[in-house]
């Protein structure tokens, strides 16, 4: 242990101790930590006393104040779906057409629809509804089941091929790879190629033609336009679901992909299933 | 015989870990076991063949060229694996900071984020953190002293068992065995065999700090005492958990719910607080006098900064559940005591910096006191802005948000990896008698290098995290959410790959470290021009030296 002494540099006194050459300087606290420090304690005593704060024996102190979080989050939640309600009901009530026409009501039922959408439908359309391989793109205008505001809601009530809904929609493409040599289902992806494009071997298209003719047409149309009312895609433009390949296409022939959108009227109920379809008839609806 | 009693211990112990890996009631617990027989086996093996029947001498154990009465190898030990899982810990985090920005690096089962993250946590926290604490408490608790370890061979076993520790805990990580707590990830063997090192840790030190020469305990031993004895206690409760079996690795905590989310935020508040914060405290005040040469700036102001840190500290947990299912008078205490400790924690950064008043000139000349200088500031800053962030109404904005990360970051990399930086470049030198450095020069380089790392990544994030919280909030006018959370994920991207950038030159760093702490144990010193040269001529002792 050393002597205490004046450090020659800062001119305060050692407090004497002395560890592996490590002095110590007998310097006070500085005055602004000090008070800052007792500030912080007020403070906190003060702030105690206002909000809950101190445990009891079987209950905690209430603060002054009679904050809660739970009452800060009811009241919040209820002041925003007050202001709502009249607009809620009145979508409720109203038919879709209606809602369309009135500026308010469509611009409400927009955004919620946007809401509704981020949460349930992003999943498979994309955040952008811009859909990915095997599940439609919104923005545009190719519609399997129509885009006209009916239309919409009435896939999005109920859904494709959803189990447990006797009015979802329902199209069933049968696998041709049952029914059509091997040969003759290039022959046939071929063709439809050759509505939009150059097929790989006109001489094949050429062959498919009649096959076309004889199994497709019905459903897709001479021309391959498709049928909105039993969700035959149109095979004569350049959207395609599953890959617009000749062997993209020889696959959903052979044996068809068959994707299945849940039925939302029973899990959403009826604000937002309407309030859904208008946003999606926002995006690419109208046809 | 050299090493009899270690030799027949661990060969026991192998025995038993292959035993338990043939008898396991689960795949992932029989793995780990097989992990655990192999390194006590290579562990059996490396002791038999450094046997020798001779009767022991006092200078039998190489490398233990301790002339004097400190026991200096567990601590040379110390320092190189600090450095070793240093780099290890750093590139893990650099690979998950670029999983996070390129989700296809994402190698399934075993190198998947999920399993990579406390990887990574565990690795900086507790093998680079943890063995930078253990070498530099001995080193320091013999100095402060004046006595050798207490314990003998003790302090190896704390040593090699800690290593153990770290091996079992990130092996398990990849297994995907995990207890899913935050910084507490080791399943329940591992914990237990953690609190016998720590235990063991604790004889050692409190044993010398016992045996002292010197009337009055040094304060950064009263810092480093308060971290052994906290952790130990913190560990213990938080692991509290009943095994599904003695030969599976699942366990139940003992907590459930709230309680259980209680438990977890108190431990890993004060991991923070007493590992990360007390401990390097302790480190702090030991190495900043001695190489800055100056004495302490306030012994008055270190035993109230001290004492009010302990207490307040372990109160601030709750401000990590705000807004959650916790008690409204919880959260307001963990809020009230973060702000009470404000002070308290700015009380070690005066005492930092004040104690190089009059040594000022020596940040131009010094780069070891530069790095010291800077991981003070980050202390400072990071000990303002976290009690910011426990304010409520902050909070709403910066929980769950990438500005926690930076938080975390600017006080880990900034503060806790810059002051052992410091300590260790002060250490190395002393520890194997050479006169100085390989390379003051790369000093500067690793100096500029981590900073302008910490600067990007803490940049990066406040402005990612506060995008990131303010889009999560955003209403339109109709008062509906405007993003969906991917969206709010997509907006993260280029922040991720920037942040991933700011790692790389903290890694890139750690690299030039490495090279030359290995250069200067090999004995090499380069050549080269002293720093600040032409502006005045400094005292010409460190080129002499070469």
């Amino acid at each position: 242990m050393s002597e205490k002494h004046i450090d020659e540099i800062s001119g305060v006194s050692t407090t004497g101790h002395e560890w592996d050459g490590i002095k110590e300087l007998d310097n006070p606290m500085p005055r602004w930590w000090v008070w800052t420090f007792y500030g912080t304690i007020v403070w906190a005593l003060a702030y105690t006393i206002a909000y809950p704060a101190w445990p009891m024996i079987s209950s905690a102190t209430k603060g002054v104040l009679g904050y809660s979080s739970r009452q800060e989050l009811s009241t919040t939640l209820e002041a925003v779906s007050a202001e709502q309600a009249s607009l809620r009901t009145a979508i409720a009530e109203k038919p879709l057409e209606e809602i369309l026409g009135d500026e308010t009501l469509r611009r409400f039922a927009t955004s919620a629809g946007s809401a509704a959408f981020k949460v349930n439908c992003s999943q498979c359309h994309g955040s952008g509804a811009q859909g990915a391989a095997g599940y439609p793109n919104l923005n545009d205008d190719d519609w399997l089941w129509g885009g006209d505001i009916e239309s919409i809601h009435q896939t999005i009530a109920h859904g494709i091929r959803a189990e447990g809904d006797d009015d979802t929609r329902i199209s069933d493409m049968p696998a041709f790879g049952d029914i059509l040599s091997p040969e003759e289902i290039k022959q046939v992806a071929a063709h439809v190629v050759s509505f939009t494009g150059t097929p790989s071997d006109a001489a094949l298209a050429e062959a498919g033609a009649q096959v076309y003719a004889d199994n497709c047409a019905a459903c897709h149309g001479e021309q391959g336009k498709g049928d909105i009312s039993v969700g035959a895609p149109n095979l004569a433009d350049a959207i395609w679901l599953y890959g617009s390949s000749e062997a993209d296409i020889a696959a959903q022939v052979r044996l068809p992909k068959q994707g299945v959108m849940p039925a939302w009227q029973a899990r959403l109920g009826d604000p937002a299933v309407k309030q859904l379809s208008v946003y999606i008839y926002s995006l690419g609806g109208g046809q | 015989m050299r090493f009899g009693t270690e030799i027949v211990l661990v060969g026991v112990a192998a025995f038993a870990a292959l035993a338990a890996a043939g008898l396991a009631q689960d795949s992932a617990f029989q793995a780990h076991m097989w992990v655990l027989f192999f390194v006590l086996f290579v562990g059996t093996i490396v002791l038999m063949r450094n046997t020798s029947f001779a009767p022991a001498t006092a200078a039998s154990i190489p490398l233990q060229t301790d002339t004097e009465s400190y026991m200096d190898g567990p601590v040379r030990y110390g320092v190189i694996a600090t450095m070793f899982w240093g780099i290890v810990g750093f590139l893990v985090g650099v690979t998950v900071a670029l999983q996070l920005a390129y989700p296809d690096l994402n190698l399934e089962p075993w190198f998947n984020f999920g399993r990579m993250r406390p990887l990574h946590t565990s690795a900086v926290i507790f093998a680079f953190g943890g063995n930078a604490l253990i070498a530099t408490s001995f080193y320091v608790v013999q100095r402060t002293s004046r006595a050798r370890l207490f314990g003998g061979n003790l302090s190896w076993f704390v040593f090699w068992g800690y290593q153990l520790f770290i091996v079992m805990a990130a092996t398990g990580y990849l297994l995907g065995i995990t207890q899913s707590r935050e910084y507490a990830e080791p399943e329940w063997y591992v914990d237990l065999f953690l609190t016998i090192v720590w235990v063991a840790y604790l004889i050692v030190f409190l044993g010398t700090i016992l045996k002292r020469k010197e009337p009055h305990i040094y304060v950064a031993n009263w810092f480093y005492l308060s971290f052994i004895v906290t952790i130990a206690m913190l560990h213990v409760v938080n692991n509290l958990a009943v095994p599904v079996s003695p030969l599976g690795s699942k366990s139940y905590s003992l907590f459930s719910g709230v309680q259980d989310a209680l438990t977890q935020w108190w431990y890993g508040h004060n991991a923070v607080g007493f590992f990360l914060t007390a401990g390097f405290l302790g480190m702090m005040y030991y190495f900043i006098p001695k190489q800055a040469n100056r004495p302490v700036y306030s012994y008055r102001l270190s035993i109230i900064h001290f004492w009010a840190l302990i207490f307040l500290y372990i109160w601030a947990g709750p401000h990590h559940l705000h807004y959650t299912a916790l008690p409204d008078w919880a959260q307001t205490l963990g809020m009230v005591f973060s702000i009470m400790l404000w002070m308290p924690s700015w009380g070690g950064m005066i005492n930092g910096l004040m104690t190089l008043s009059g040594a000022w000139d020596k940040l131009r000349t010094d780069p070891i006191i530069r790095m010291m200088v800077l991981a003070v500031a980050f202390y400072g800053m990071s000990t303002f802005e976290g009690p910011m962030m426990s304010v409520k109404a902050v909070n709403s904005l910066s929980h769950y948000t990438d500005w926690t990360i930076g938080h975390v970051h600017s006080g880990a990399l900034g503060w806790v990896g810059m002051i052992t930086f410091g300590a260790v470049y002060y250490l190395v030198p002393k520890l194997w008698n050479r006169d100085r450095l390989y390379s003051l020069r790369l000093v500067t380089w690793h100096f500029w290098l981590a900073t302008l790392g910490i600067v990007v990544y803490a940049a990066v994030m406040w402005v990612s995290g506060i995008q990131q919280g303010l889009m999560w909030r955003e209403y339109d006018d109709q008062g509906f959410l405007v993003y969906s959370f991917a969206e709010t994920v997509a907006a993260m991207h280029p922040y991720y790959v920037l942040r991933a950038l700011g790692g790389a030159l903290f890694l890139l760093g750690g690299v030039v470290m490495a090279y030359n702490l290995i250069m200067t144990i090999l004995g090499y010193e380069r050549e080269e021009e002293p720093i600040g040269g032409r502006v005045t001529q400094p005292a010409p002792t460190i080129q002499n030296a070469g």
